[in-house]
């Protein structure tokens, strides 16, 4: 048993929901107690979509199971079929209908249902969302576009005029920013020349699965999903596929660069328009990470979590697109742990896996990042500690959902990864501001925000020690807290619960510290002083300890 | 209200038949209780011994409640766990260990059943015990099933507060009478009814659950059961087993139910007419006031309501009588016939009533129906929205204080908001399917 309060992923059953509701005429029959319907708020809620997901639950209860939960489970088969006459129908089991050991298969196959029935054996206790929608892909690619006697040829050139096609494979429901990566995708494959056979499951297709082998290659948007699919259709159908995921400018290019030699086209017209400071190829992101206002970038410290292909791609970003250091980097998908571990080496950073949130904070706290990018949980951590957060991959909340265009992927993709980590930060002109004008009247660390004029001068709270909770300030709040947390967690490691004591002179002295900064400021300088024994934190201690954490 | 209404002549829906049905059923299960249980008793965990689906519907359920340090857990059975049952048992105490060592103010911890945990036949009740004995006098250890096998949302704190009762202590035979209010009620409510059972002098009142686990109230036979809630039929089984008379009245929603809630209670106490109208009298006078502002909206108004929380009966009689709405359909995922029986008096003839779902049928009926208000699931209501139906999401009413009369216009607001959205948004009314 494992002690779990937050769960990065669901069951794999969700995976197969995912896989179920992307598509259009595939309906899932869930062998499933009563209450597992829980999971279609997920997609009428938080992806806020305006169909069910295409979902029927036998809905046994205890009553039921000393009955005949079998002829429940085929009553619903046969039901759903007449209801919805999909084209295709998954049968599977939820994790408790896995422990009662119907096998919903192969009372699908007894209910002899004229049409193509996939079942789905998805381990409950073993593994998890991702993994059962990649799962739940491949058996319904296998199914319905099954393996040729021969493994083809496809050394014949194409017929003149035709272009090159792909596959687009891995977008499912509940993707994070999937619905738009898919537009800029086949917009950028567009402009290269290359044509979208079929994009699935998102949006596919019975019919369309069965035509999958036509294309020339396939590309894997998401590896965790698309990735045993695809690599079956390589196997199979002699498909290639595409390897590079196109999140971040260079990402792009080199993913361009793959997709013109597997389809025997020039990527250099694309490569070269693209090329452009604010060119007509929409590309902005590398201008203004080189304009001098994101100087202040260089060498902030990031910290990566989230899923493996999001967390290795926003790394990259983060290091060689912005100029971050990469302190940090974690995913908690195990299957895909030695990618993170290869990408990890490549920043001199130890490799966290781990689906434990709590272990994930420890870390962060430990890394002292001064921005974090991951999922959900990530953002209230970070908000905890008092750092700056951008959520770069799922699991996420309904606002990740934006009504807007905000694709991760392609040009646009890197536009907005430029926008939605620099937000966060403060931006160097004003970083600048403040840090000149630390003295004046309006800026001291009680003043409240000049445009609220005179009725927003703070309440005078009298408090006989600086108590986080009831602060007028919320940067000093959190700063009080993140300090409060570091501490602990280093007593906890060190086993000593000894803090440094702050002389009076040391304290004034870190008050001229901008408030913003004073936080970590302290933070260092404690943690400086208590790895050196220093029982007293005098003004020099503050200036040694800047000095050692100064890059 | 209640002073304006004729007292029907007729007995309401007493004997009216109900619709039985079973399939697809689109409800949460009792393990979604915690999500207000934990916030009540505020020493207590709640340490679900379940499936990953189990987290995962908690984490869907309690959204960002997850992150203020909240007292729930799951402890995930995982694939070496199913091959012995020895072993289970041996995990688990590893896993409470480890949890109370991170938790040391907790003083009630609920092992929480789930459906993989029943049908596995983990024995949790002895778990329960043998864990009692080990950590007493720090945490007692108690177990309930909270599993979608066997309970269907807020049935969840029914079997939880069932467990509790066992735990309360004997009240002397020669003791005064004393009111115990059972169901959990947001302590904004609590202590309205506190400050109003005060004002007419009916006392000693105790509220169960307790905001505290050490503070269990006593019960013996002369105590006098009001239940807050409609769906504790195993909770008010086990206190009448103790010896409990349970006070028969309508729930306190709207201004009449509260009224007459209190009613059963003064009557039980012996509390004089003058005096109990003079107690209440400010408070129902607002009341009424703060309902009548969303009468215009929702009278005539025809309202739909899918099973979720058994407080569809009680919700709808306060809409028809108070506020003028029609019923078309009103379903219930379990319907208690005696603890209902003051409410199904009170609901206008003729009004379809269903039992259990089938939740593909009842949207055939939802939609042959076409009403103007469609009371459903996070699941259901925007395909609903979409297909043009003005739909209020249940499960708000669970977690919003709705109960007594200071809350009566915000429980009114709550379906007239929806209905003048899409009025603010110019959305035309749904076109209703020709008959």
């Amino acid at each position: 048993m494992q002690l779990t309060l937050w769960t990065y992923e669901g069951p794999p059953h969700v995976g197969a929901m995912r896989i179920a509701t992307a598509m259009q005429d595939v309906h899932y029959v869930l062998h499933a107690p009563q209450g597992d319907t829980y999971a279609d708020l997920l997609f009428t809620m938080i992806q806020r979509s305006d169909k069910r997901p295409p979902v029927t639950y036998t809905t046994f209860q205890a009553r039921d199971l000393g009955g005949d939960t079998a002829e429940l489970f085929k009553t619903a088969a046969k039901d759903a079929y007449e209801r919805f006459r999909p084209a295709a129908m998954l049968v599977g089991s939820s994790c408790t209908a896995e422990l009662i050991q119907d096998d919903p298969g192969g009372l699908a196959q007894a209910l002899a249902l004229p049409l193509p029935v996939v079942p789905l054996e998805l381990p409950s206790y073993q593994r998890k969302e991702n993994w059962g929608a990649a799962e739940t892909f491949y058996q319904l690619v296998r199914h319905l576009c099954p393996a040729p006697a021969q493994r083809p040829d496809r050394s014949a050139p194409r017929p003149t005029g035709q272009r090159p096609r792909c596959n687009l494979l891995g977008a499912t429901a509940l993707g994070f920013r999937h619905r738009d990566d898919v537009t800029e995708v086949t917009r950028l494959l567009a402009r290269l020349g290359v044509d979208v056979h079929v994009c699935a499951p998102q949006g596919a297709t019975v019919a369309d699965l069965r035509r999958l082998a036509e294309a020339d290659f396939n590309v894997v948007l998401y590896p965790e999903i698309a990735g045993i699919a695809a690599a079956w259709l390589k196997r199979t159908h002699a498909l290639p596929h595409t390897t590079v995921v196109p999140i971040g400018m260079g990402a792009t290019r080199d993913f361009i660069a793959e997709v013109a030699q597997l389809a025997g086209i020039d990527a250099a017209p694309l490569l070269a328009e693209i090329g452009a400071d604010m060119g007509a190829g929409g590309t902005r992101a590398p201008w203004y990470a080189r304009s001098v206002d994101s100087t202040y970038l260089t060498g902030k410290r990031v910290f990566v979590f989230g899923d493996a292909s999001h967390a290795v791609a926003a790394a990259r970003v983060a290091a060689t697109e912005l100029g971050f250091t990469v302190v940090g980097l974690g995913t908690y998908s195990r299957e895909f742990a030695r990618e993170i571990r290869e990408a990890a080496k490549l920043y001199g950073v130890e490799p966290l896996i781990s689906d434990d949130y709590l272990q994930v904070e420890a870390a962060i706290a430990e890394a002292l990042p001064e921005l974090v990018l991951g999922t959900q949980m990530e953002r209230h951590i970070a908000k905890r500690l008092g750092v700056p957060c951008a959520v770069i991959s799922a699991p996420v909340h309904v606002q990740d959902f934006p009504a807007r265009y905000s694709p991760q992927m392609g040009i646009e993709g890197a536009n907005v990864l430029f926008d939605t980590w620099v937000h966060p930060l403060m931006m160097g002109l004003e970083e600048h501001l403040l840090g000149m004008f630390k003295g004046d009247i309006e800026f001291h660390e009680d003043a409240a925000p000049s445009h609220l004029g005179r009725a927003g001068t703070p309440m005078q709270v009298q408090m006989p020690s600086p108590s986080p909770a009831v602060s007028t300030n919320p940067v000093q709040a959190a700063a009080a807290v993140e300090a409060a947390a570091v501490l602990a967690t280093a007593a906890q490691r060190d086993g000593t619960p000894t803090a440094s004591t702050w002389a009076q002179d040391a304290e004034l002295e870190l008050k001229k510290i901008p408030f913003f900064v004073r936080g970590k400021a302290r933070r260092n300088t404690e943690r400086y002083a208590q790895e050196r024994g220093l029982a007293t934190i005098t003004v020099e201690t503050l200036y040694d300890a800047k000095a050692h954490f100064s890059r | 209200m209640s002073a304006v209404i004729p007292i029907q002549s007729d007995t309401g829906c007493t004997d009216a038949p109900v619709l039985r049905e079973r399939g697809q059923r689109e409800v949460f299960c009792g393990l979604t209780g915690i999500v207000w249980l934990h916030r009540k008793i505020q020493d207590a965990f709640f340490l679900v011994v379940g499936s990953r689906t189990c987290a995962h519907l908690l984490q869907s359920a309690a959204g960002v409640m997850i992150f203020a340090e909240p007292r729930f857990a799951t402890a995930i059975i995982d694939e070496r766990d199913l091959a012995g049952l020895a072993d289970a048992q041996d995990e688990l105490d590893r896993v409470v260990q480890q949890l109370l060592a991170r938790r040391p103010e907790i003083k009630l911890l609920f092992l929480v059943g789930s459906c993989p945990s029943e049908v596995i036949k983990l024995d949790l009740s002895r778990a329960a015990q043998r864990l009692s004995t080990r950590h007493l006098p720090n945490v007692r250890v108690l177990s309930y099933s909270g599993s979608g096998i066997e309970t269907t949302f807020t049935q969840g704190e029914d079997a939880c507060l069932a467990a509790l009762v066992p735990e309360m202590p004997v009240a002397p035979a020669a003791a005064p009478p004393t009111l115990l209010v059972a169901g959990v009620l947001a302590d904004v409510v609590e202590d309205q009814f506190q400050r109003l059972f005060a004002a007419m002098g009916l006392g000693p009142v105790q509220f169960f659950p307790p905001r505290r686990a050490g503070a269990l109230p006593a019960i013996g036979p002369n105590t006098k059961l009001l239940l807050a809630q409609p769906f504790l039929a195993d909770t008010a089984r086990a206190l009448e087993a103790r010896g409990a008379q349970r006070l028969v009245a309508p729930f306190p929603l709207g201004a009449e139910g509260t009224e007459a809630w209190l009613q059963a209670a003064a009557t039980a106490f012996g509390i004089a007419p003058a005096v109990f109208q003079q107690a209440i009298g400010p408070a129902k006078a607002r009341a009424l006031q703060a309902t009548a502002a969303h009468r215009p909206r929702l009278a005539g108004q025809r309202i739909f309501f899918f099973p979720d929380s058994q407080l569809e009966l009680p919700l709808a009689r306060f809409l028809s009588r108070e506020m003028g709405m029609q019923l078309t359909e009103v379903g219930t995922p379990y319907l208690h016939r005696s603890h209902m029986a003051a409410e199904l008096a009170l609901l206008p003839a003729g009004t379809t009533l269903s039992e259990g779902q089938h939740v593909d049928s009842q949207l055939d009926r939802c939609r042959a129906l076409a009403p103007d208000l469609v009371v459903c699931g996070l699941g259901l209501a925007n395909p609903l929205e979409a297909e043009g139906m003005t739909t209020k999401w249940a499960i708000e009413l669970v977690f919003s204080p709705i109960q007594g009369f200071d809350q009566a216009g915000d429980l009114a607001e709550l379906f007239a908001r929806p209905l003048l959205r899409r009025h603010k948004l110019g959305i035309p009314p749904a076109v209703r399917a020709a008959a």
